[in-house]
């Protein structure tokens, strides 16, 4: 909403900088976001009278004018403007003036005739883009008159940002009202007098759908001149408002809807057939707009029509059908309310946003339209001539709005907003705003204006007591509370220990976006179907992730193609997995590392990253639950990692997540250089703790038993582990796996596993005999199950 | 046989020109081993009379002590030698970088959320969570937007349905909260938030904190003590804070904080568009339609609700200037944050 300020003082009298008006604005609510100035600097434009014209002696194109500047001797102008003529007005830039650009006017010849100033357009004193000849001055203006002042160009305009809940804000008056009440200065409505009806024409008007519009103001109007000239006054404030000016007719409607918040229409009379109806549309209609658009409204779309068909989309758009044009002479004006949830939503559905369906989406005054009708009606006939039949109203008056009458109690003011009001400033506050003020017992009685659809509830009032008192006036309290401690459980592990344990390891976090290119997931996750957005971005960003590496693998590609060949990433966050009982939404932690083992150092040999570096970050991961044992890693297939190098890991046999090397031909599809190694685990199933249990130490030593076994290459070092602990009783109290050895000595598709094992009893100090008793035992259990024999 | 004197000065040369500890012990063998010079001299005692043994025996005594004592010494000089020497060959350059792993890093928004989350804490708010795709109920109607709100227009939704979205602000945690728990209520909701924006300046996911607190005697003057004080801490900065009158439909009165400029101080510059301040957050006391919504009464219990967005926290405390740098990754940039 971009508003004059000079525009303001016809409601109220505000002698104060445009700074300090921005900012009492936005301290009440009313969001500034710009000040400018309403023309560009600029001074010695005075108001010139042509009296003279003859053609320029050398150019066909120029003329050479003999202007009136209120001086003893008129000047000698040459100008080029087409329009210029003998006795227009028009703004002349005297010697030394200068125009914005920073052009400077002097003495000069042209084409041999000496010029002593400029005859100017409105584009030259920078108040409009594009002009087509000189800026036309009323015929009662006086020569040398300052342009400044003519056109009351010292001005600001403030750009506001309205809140949607402040339709009522939406029109000069409603931010007068603001203003005056800031200010606590007195506000004046502007006055509208009635016109008299000259004709006794009217036009049938029925709302069929009176919810929808229950008020319908309408007058005929005969004999305008469409062609007639806007005053200046009227397009200089359509211009700072922002509008631009398209002839008397459409220049009154705009002008009313800025000046009073009304949207109006003009119709042309003659192009209406039989009468009007307010009703939804029926099916199969269609409407061309006025921008040249078909719609085919649907049945809530409401309809301005006649007996013949469509005119207009109500409150949004008129039709070409029945607009008025150059040929136009009588007109039929409407000036109507439209329920705020007939019109919500409905401009957008037909790609539309007016200047009308914005106020009407958020309220229009239903007490407006006798008023703006009348006021635009005497704008009219002033400008473009005219004889006004009587005023036409539709009213369905139970479904006109209902001013509430709201319980406003001084203990709530308190309770709500900490601080005491005294009584006679909140009655005041509420008065500037327009509320009437009635009081019952210890609380008042208070009936907003018609105009504010935002308030309804006591907390409502509150709201504009606070912030015309001053939200700065409200104290600011520490708080009181009765505390009681938060549960610390145990038995969970915080997720920041997850991710301080890959932060130690060398991972950097990474945030990538939920949703992901489709393809992506596809080449990831093949088997599960992702949840799709009905209106992505972007084709790339269209279904929600299912897992987290199609994020953190395009992280990973973007790192790669900007010379960072050692990547290590993590993140966590939700994946979505669509499911028969519904959408599951689980935090899950995963990474993805390729590279080498280690930043680039002068102690360690350069090694590339491989499983097992990535499993040790997994593991230092699952060993925060205290129970690292109940986890398994199992070798099993996934369609986006390498089939012999992917394991899926289980808690107490339950699947919690997988491991592995991306497969290549992911890798390859994706971009990806080198061997990346990924992980994802679920965090629910990582997060469950053992609580420390204590188990007494024993005070006898350990004894310690190296065995070399060889066993077939099938044969993994989990299941070994598992048989020797299994046949190991209550002794072993530990298995070290310390080589894996293949080549001489072993024979070919077997291998040699190195094991150190470890026996203690709590009670006595372990004999020979038993440790050996314990170890053959443990090897016999080998033999039999994997058939491993010694290695000697 | 060379008298005792001439035999300790002797001694005394020998241990003197041991260069290293077996030398040394070569010479404490010579003379004090079992067969050595002295040893001997004390077997051959019996021969000796009876009335010179005992002055013999001592002279011989004490010269076994001068020597033990002169070998001892000379020993702890050779060592220390020895050791010298070697620490001598194990000097290393200590400026060499230590091996091994190097840690990496939180990512920033992480680091601010973690921020957020224990000043909060601190004052008891515990971290609620809930879903980030959303239902429509909680999303707007429960918080007061019904369809066709305007104040939808300005969310720029993700839909999967007619009633399933993506969570367009954390606030459907406010009543996922209140729906489970009875008041007093103290929780602050962190997450990601989805609107369908994408420019310099809006990414189409972002990350909010959400707070709320409903108890009885709750007060727009609480709500302003507990942001006060949060952005204070938060910039670590005695800074300026207003509160402007604003419109959100979950909350009545409603209000936007900004700070003074973090920026330039207050005196205007591009980044707070010559204002001097900075909007950082939205928040109200919560609207009785919402409590209406979740069963609680609002005569008995009134409460406060805020909203921050947290890239935005993070360009101003780390001087980001760039929305995107979040979600690329940049190994450059996240490592800035260490």
């Amino acid at each position: 909403m971009k508003v004059s300020q000079r525009w303001l003082r016809d409601w109220v009298d505000l002698a104060v900088s445009s700074a300090d008006l921005a900012a009492q604005l936005t301290m009440a609510g009313l969001e500034v976001d710009s000040v400018e100035p309403a023309a560009p600097a600029f001074d010695r434009i005075v108001v010139g009278r042509v009296v003279d014209l003859i053609p320029h002696p050398n150019a066909d194109r120029l003329r050479v004018a003999t202007v009136d500047v209120g001086q003893a001797e008129p000047l000698q102008i040459v100008c080029g403007a087409p329009n210029v003529a003998v006795g227009m007005y028009a703004p002349t830039a005297l010697i030394g003036a200068v125009l914005p650009g920073d052009f400077t006017i002097k003495k000069s010849k042209l084409r041999g005739v000496e010029s002593l100033g400029m005859l100017c357009s409105a584009k030259e004193l920078g108040l409009a883009e594009i002009s087509d000849g000189l800026l036309p001055l009323p015929a009662d203006s006086t020569p040398g008159q300052s342009v400044r002042q003519l056109l009351d160009l010292d001005d600001s305009l403030i750009e506001i940002e309205l809140t949607p809940n402040r339709g009522d804000c939406l029109s000069m008056e409603g931010i007068a009202r603001e203003a005056a009440t800031q200010y606590r200065r007195d506000f004046t409505p502007l006055p509208v007098a009635e016109i008299p009806a000259a004709l006794s024409d009217v036009f049938p008007v029925a709302l069929l759908d009176p919810a929808d519009c229950p008020r319908y103001i309408g007058r005929v109007i005969r004999g305008v001149d469409p062609t007639a000239e806007t005053p200046l006054w009227m397009k200089e404030r359509l211009r700072r408002a922002g509008v631009r000016s398209l002839g008397p007719l459409v220049d009154v409607t705009n002008y009313v809807m800025l000046e009073l918040g009304q949207p109006m229409h003009a119709f042309d009379l003659n192009r209406l057939n039989g009468g009007i109806e307010v009703r939804r549309a029926r099916p199969g209609e269609k409407l061309e707009l006025l921008n040249g658009v078909v719609v085919e409204p649907d049945s809530e779309t409401l309809l301005i029509a006649d007996h013949q068909g469509p005119l207009a989309l109500a409150g949004i758009m008129g039709g070409e059908i029945s607009s008025c044009t150059e040929a136009t002479r009588d007109v039929f004006l409407e000036s109507a309310f439209f329920a705020p949830a007939s019109i919500a939503g409905r401009a957008r559905r037909y790609g539309l946003q007016t200047d009308s369906s914005y106020r009407f989406e958020r309220g229009v005054d239903p007490q407006l339209q006798r008023r703006a009708a009348e006021r635009a009606t005497q704008l009219l006939i002033a400008m473009a001539g005219g004889q006004p039949g009587p005023l036409i109203e539709a009213v369905s008056t139970e479904h006109v709005p209902v001013k509430p009458i709201i319980r406003l109690r001084p203990e709530r003011i308190h309770k709500l907003l900490g601080m005491t009001v005294d009584g006679a400033e909140v009655e005041e506050i509420l008065r500037r705003l327009g509320m009437a003020i009635s009081s019952e017992g210890n609380h008042w009685l208070i009936m907003p204006p018609s105009s504010r659809f935002d308030l309804t509830l006591e907390e409502d009032l509150i709201e504009e007591i606070a912030r015309i008192y001053g939200y700065g006036q409200v104290p600011s309290n520490r708080p009181l509370t009765r505390l009681a401690m938060t549960p610390q459980p145990e038995g969970r592990v915080a997720l920041d220990r997850f991710r301080t344990v890959l932060v130690q390891r060398g991972f950097q976090e990474a945030i990538t976006y939920s949703f992901v290119d489709p393809a992506v997931q596809r080449l990831l996750d093949p088997n599960r179907e992702p949840l799709a957005l009905a209106n992505p971005i972007s084709a790339d960003l269209a279904v929600m992730r299912t897992s987290l590496w199609p994020g953190l693998l395009k992280a990973l590609v973007h790192n790669q193609k900007r010379q960072q060949a050692r990547v290590r990433l993590f993140e966590h966050g939700l994946i979505f997995v669509p499911a028969e009982a519904g959408l599951l939404q689980e935090a899950w932690i995963g990474g993805v590392i390729v590279g080498a083992a280690l930043p680039e150092q002068w102690g360690a040999p350069a090694r590339t990253a491989d499983f097992f570096d990535l499993k040790a970050d997994v593991e230092a991961l699952l060993a925060l639950s205290g129970e690292p044992e109940a986890f398994a890693f199992v070798a099993a297939a996934h369609p986006a990692l390498h089939p012999g190098q992917s394991a899926r890991i289980e808690r107490a046999g339950e699947p919690v997540g997988w491991l592995g090397a991306l497969h290549p031909r992911v890798a390859r599809a994706l971009d990806v250089e080198g061997d990346s190694f990924v992980f994802e685990l679920r965090l629910a199933n990582l997060q469950l703790a053992r609580t420390p249990a204590f188990r007494e130490l024993s005070r006898f030593p350990a004894s310690r038993r190296d065995l070399a076994i060889i066993v077939d290459e099938t044969v993994t070092s989990g299941a070994i582990q598992s048989c020797i602990r299994q046949h190991g009783g209550e002794l072993l109290r530990e298995v070290r796996l310390f080589d894996v050895y293949r080549g001489k000595g072993v024979p070919e598709g077997r291998k040699s596993l190195a094991l150190g094992l470890i026996l203690q009893d709590l009670s006595h100090n372990l004999t020979d005999s038993v440790v050996d008793e314990v170890v053959s035992g443990i090897i016999t259990g080998l033999a039999e199950r994997f058939g491993a024999t010694l290695r000697v | 046989m060379d008298a005792l004197p001439e035999l300790i000065q002797s001694a005394r040369t020998a241990i003197a020109g041991a260069s290293d500890l077996a030398a040394l012990d070569q010479v404490r063998v010579f003379y004090l081993g079992k067969k050595g010079v002295l040893t001997d001299r004390l077997k051959e005692l019996g021969r000796l009379p009876a009335e010179e043994r005992r002055q013999a025996g001592q002279a011989i005594n004490e010269a076994k002590q001068i020597l033990e004592s002169a070998l001892t010494d000379r020993k702890a000089a050779l060592e220390t030698v020895a050791l010298d020497a070697r620490l001598a060959s194990e000097a290393i350059d200590v400026t060499l970088p230590g091996r091994g792993q190097q840690p990496g890093g939180h990512h920033p928004l992480s680091r601010t959320l973690a921020r957020i989350e224990a000043l909060f804490a601190r004052i008891g708010f515990t971290v609620a969570e809930g879903p980030e795709v959303e239902d429509d109920f909680r999303n707007f109607e429960a918080l007061n937007i019904p369809p066709h709100h305007p104040a939808r227009a300005m969310h720029d939704t993700f839909y999967f349905d007619a009633h399933t979205l993506l969570r367009t602000h954390t606030s459907p945690v406010q009543i996922r909260v209140m729906e489970t728990q009875a008041p007093p209520v103290r929780v602050i909701a962190p997450g990601r938030v989805y609107r369908c924006d994408s420019d310099l300046t809006h990414s189409p996911m972002f990350h909010q904190v959400e707070g709320l607190l409903v108890d009885e005697g709750v007060s727009f003057a609480d709500l302003k003590g507990v942001l006060d004080d949060f952005l204070r801490n938060f910039f670590e900065r005695d800074l300026a804070v207003r509160f402007r009158p604003s419109y959100f439909p979950f909350t009545e009165p409603s209000a936007e904080v900004d700070i003074q400029c973090v920026i330039c101080g207050g005196s205007g510059c591009r980044v707070c568009k010559q204002s001097g301040w900075l909007e950082v957050l939205g928040c109200g006391m919560v609207h009785p339609a919402v409590f209406q919504k979740v069963g609680i009464d609002s005569e008995r219990y009134t409460g406060y609700a805020f909203g921050m967005g947290v890239e935005r926290l993070t360009m101003l405390r780390y001087g980001v200037n760039d929305l995107r740098l979040f979600f690329d990754n940049d190994l450059r940039f996240l490592r800035q944050f260490q």
